[in-house]
């Protein structure tokens, strides 16, 4: 009798320690699963969705605090993705968080520009370049499109310009097949 | 031959329709009035403009340099004046538009100077570079830059195989070739060979091309090598890169790795021609043969200048009534022509040009009814019944798990298909698809990580602010308590000296600037102020005294 409860007390000892050990020693950092709904998120980090970027309207869909269709950058398809990802059913996007837009990068006319740096501080990825009373343009590249520049110019000069569909751009279409009527 | 060959699975064999244009001598088609030579001719990218509108270039003239190591150069194909560098259309199956150089010839087609190269001399470096920027790319179709495939690198290429395979309908312009140049093809796998340092040079030729076997052979006798010229069973795709070296070594490249990774590599016949004209007459890639063929009266093998209209050889070959298109390459892998006004490019091997009586319009599609008669004849081995399912639904990613990427978009499942269904432009479609979503991807994770240092370079500045002002106000409590008058004083007394000091700085600071519009000013204005500061004085007096209203309460 003993001994069974001697040897059970001293399973249960190593096993707490084992377990106790591991979930320091493999301690996850972050959420695993903010991570994998910020890895679907188109990263704009335009704020549309009312979260400062991308990354903390991730980490509210994960905690159940905000719907998976508050990002019109990423479409009906990122809604699709998220709902794959989280097991829930797909839902319509939410219009009064704004409509997708075509891609497009903003523009600095540059003749209006006025050098007040108030762009520079309002883009979220750093992808304007400028200094006070000098000139300011948009690195193309690295342009999320996420009109974050636009409302704090004071002399609106910034505009959005649409990607236009080039070569290198080009993408073959989804092919029309006639399909022909079997009676 | 005692070369044993190797059979590849699947493929077809669409009729051949080669004797209609392989019969006729090489012609040089006329100098066109405007040629238009795109700057994104090759993989890769695109050349950049090396001359202005206005200026006078010669032949062979260097006009867009290559930018970049996958790249190559592009050159004034006859002399002129350079009109325009613009959008033009160009031969693309979107039928977009893309930069081009305009020059509009002269007539009289003056050469700029030019020599061979001493290649056995060049340090290899040196000479992959001279033929980047002489343009010199792949002909056979992918327009790859040759610079980049003779670059052995960290793979070294034993065996070489020369192209010579040509297994689309149509199409006789590498048979042509052959038959005519076979001793500067050599010459210029001769160069190949010296780049990397293959030992083992295979020349694979299908059998229905009898001709150009011998003339191969009989200048393979001539070379100072071993070149082993080899009739390889005609099959559509046998003269496919991927399956010539199955047929010629057994080995097949495995999925998704080069075959430069197994110790081969593959060049075709047009490729090694231009390198033996770059190599030994310093001429850039400004021509290739083109076969104008289908519904034309004189179906024919032209040398044509980079940047000549289609229209202008369709109209040499003879055009007639009842063109329904024009295909540029064959009918299995060709792409439809946006126009006739498009420029023939380095990629352009073929004109097909199209009629309803040689290529009926396509039955509409019934639905896949998984008969897989396309599995049995891709030569890639792939599932194409299973990739057209995906593909449809947008299932790119089971796509792509049946190795979507090793598909060459040959034709053979279209042509098989009994519902008629173009499967290759739904797995064009998957693969662009797949493409322009790992872009996006790329971009949303550039914009991550900018975004995630911009938040930690905000939080990094802020604290470095204060700290500095922490640092500051620091050294000034250190000088105070450094002063003698100070010490001792408890804590409160410390500070208000501290404020009275600041305050005697402040003041003695007021003093020294002293408005200076004052001085020397004429007796009115001078009168003036002062009658303003004596009322200024008056009321200052007024205001210290308690209202009457306030002593009487």
């Amino acid at each position: 009798m003993l001994t069974a409860i001697l040897v059970m007390v001293g399973i249960a000892v190593v096993t707490g320690l084992v377990l106790g050990w591991s979930a320091i020693r493999f301690k996850v950092e972050g959420n695993p699963l903010a991570e994998k709904i910020d890895a679907i998120l188109p990263q704009t980090q335009c704020g549309q969705c009312g979260f400062p970027g991308c990354r903390p309207y991730a980490e509210a869909i994960a905690k159940g605090e905000a719907d998976i269709n508050q990002c019109p950058p990423g479409g009906e398809e990122g809604v699709k993705k998220l709902a794959e990802l989280l097991g829930v059913e797909p839902k319509p996007l939410d219009e009064s968080h704004g409509t997708p837009k075509p891609k497009s990068v903003a523009f600095i006319d540059e003749q209006t520009c006025i050098g007040c740096t108030l762009c520079i501080q309002a883009c979220p990825v750093d992808a304007i370049a400028g200094a006070a009373k000098q000139m300011h343009t948009i690195i193309a590249a690295e342009c999320t499109g996420c009109e974050l520049c636009l409302p704090p110019c004071p002399v609106d000069c910034i505009s959005m310009v649409p990607i236009p569909e080039d070569l290198p751009h080009w993408k073959w279409k989804h092919p029309v097949v006639m399909l022909k009527k079997v009676a | 031959m005692s070369r044993e060959l190797f059979k590849f699975k699947g493929g077809v064999h669409p009729p051949e329709h080669k004797t209609e244009s392989n019969g006729r001598p090489i012609h040089a088609a006329p100098l066109p009035k405007k040629l238009v030579v795109p700057l994104r001719q090759h993989m890769g990218t695109p050349a950049k403009p090396a001359v202005n509108v206005g200026d006078r270039v010669l032949k062979g003239q260097l006009i867009g340099t290559a930018d970049g190591y996958i790249s190559a150069a592009v050159h004034a194909s006859s002399s002129g004046m350079v009109t325009a560098i613009d959008l033009q259309q160009v031969p693309h199956a979107s039928g977009l538009p893309d930069l081009c150089i305009m020059i509009e010839t002269d007539g009289r087609d003056e050469w700029i100077a030019h020599g061979p190269l001493d290649y056995q001399a060049m340090a290899p470096t040196d000479l992959r570079m001279q033929l980047r920027d002489m343009g010199i790319a792949g002909l056979g179709g992918a327009v790859f830059p040759s610079a980049v495939k003779l670059d052995p690198g960290a793979h070294i290429c034993p065996t070489l195989i020369v192209n010579g395979g040509e297994c689309e309908p149509w199409i006789t312009c590498d048979d042509v070739l052959m038959r005519h140049h076979a001793d500067e093809i050599l010459q210029g796998v001769a160069v190949m060979r010296h780049l990397l340092g293959s030992t083992e040079i295979l020349v694979g030729i299908e059998d229905n091309k009898p001709e150009a076997i011998t003339a191969m052979q009989a200048a393979a006798q001539k070379m100072d090598f071993a070149v082993e010229v080899v009739a390889v069973p005609a099959i559509y795709p046998g003269g496919g890169a991927k399956q010539l070296i199955e047929t010629l070594t057994g080995k097949q490249v495995p999925s998704g790795k080069l075959s430069t990774d197994i110790g081969i590599q593959v060049f075709n016949v047009g490729t090694a021609y231009a390198l033996a004209r770059a190599v030994h007459h310093g001429e850039p890639l400004i021509s290739r043969l083109v076969t104008v063929t289908g519904h034309v009266l004189r179906p024919q093998n032209v040398e044509v200048l980079i940047g000549t209209p289609m229209h202008m050889l369709i109209t040499l070959a003879g055009d007639r009534d009842g063109t329904t298109g024009v295909l540029m390459g064959g009918p299995m892998m060709g792409m439809p022509m946006p126009d006739m006004e498009v420029p023939v490019v380095k990629a352009t091997n073929c004109i097909l040009v199209q009629s309803n009586e040689l290529f009926p319009p396509l039955p509409k599609a019934l639905p896949c009814i998984r008969c897989t008669r396309c599995a049995d004849v891709c030569p890639a081995e792939l599932q194409p019944q299973e990739l057209f399912r995906f593909a449809k639904a947008g299932d790119f990613g089971r796509a792509q798990e049946y190795h979507l990427f090793d598909c060459i978009e040959c034709g053979c499942c279209s042509y098989v298909c009994p519902s008629h269904i173009p499967l290759v432009d739904f797995y064009r479609y998957a693969k662009s698809e797949i493409w322009a979503r790992e872009k996006d991807k790329r971009a949303a994770d550039l914009a991550r990580e900018r975004h995630e240092f911009r938040l930690f370079r905000l939080e990094r500045e802020k604290k470095e602010k204060a700290e500095k002002l922490a640092a500051k106000a620091q050294a000034k409590r250190a000088e105070i308590a450094a002063e003698p008058t100070a010490s001792g004083a408890p804590d409160a007394e410390a500070k208000k000296a501290l404020i009275a000091a600041a305050l005697a700085r402040a003041q003695a600071k007021k003093a020294e600037i002293a408005p200076k519009n004052v001085d020397h000013l004429p007796p009115d204005t001078q009168r003036e102020i002062e009658e303003i500061e004596a009322r200024r004085a008056k009321i200052r007096a007024l205001a210290r005294q308690p209202l009457e209203s306030e002593e009487k309460p």
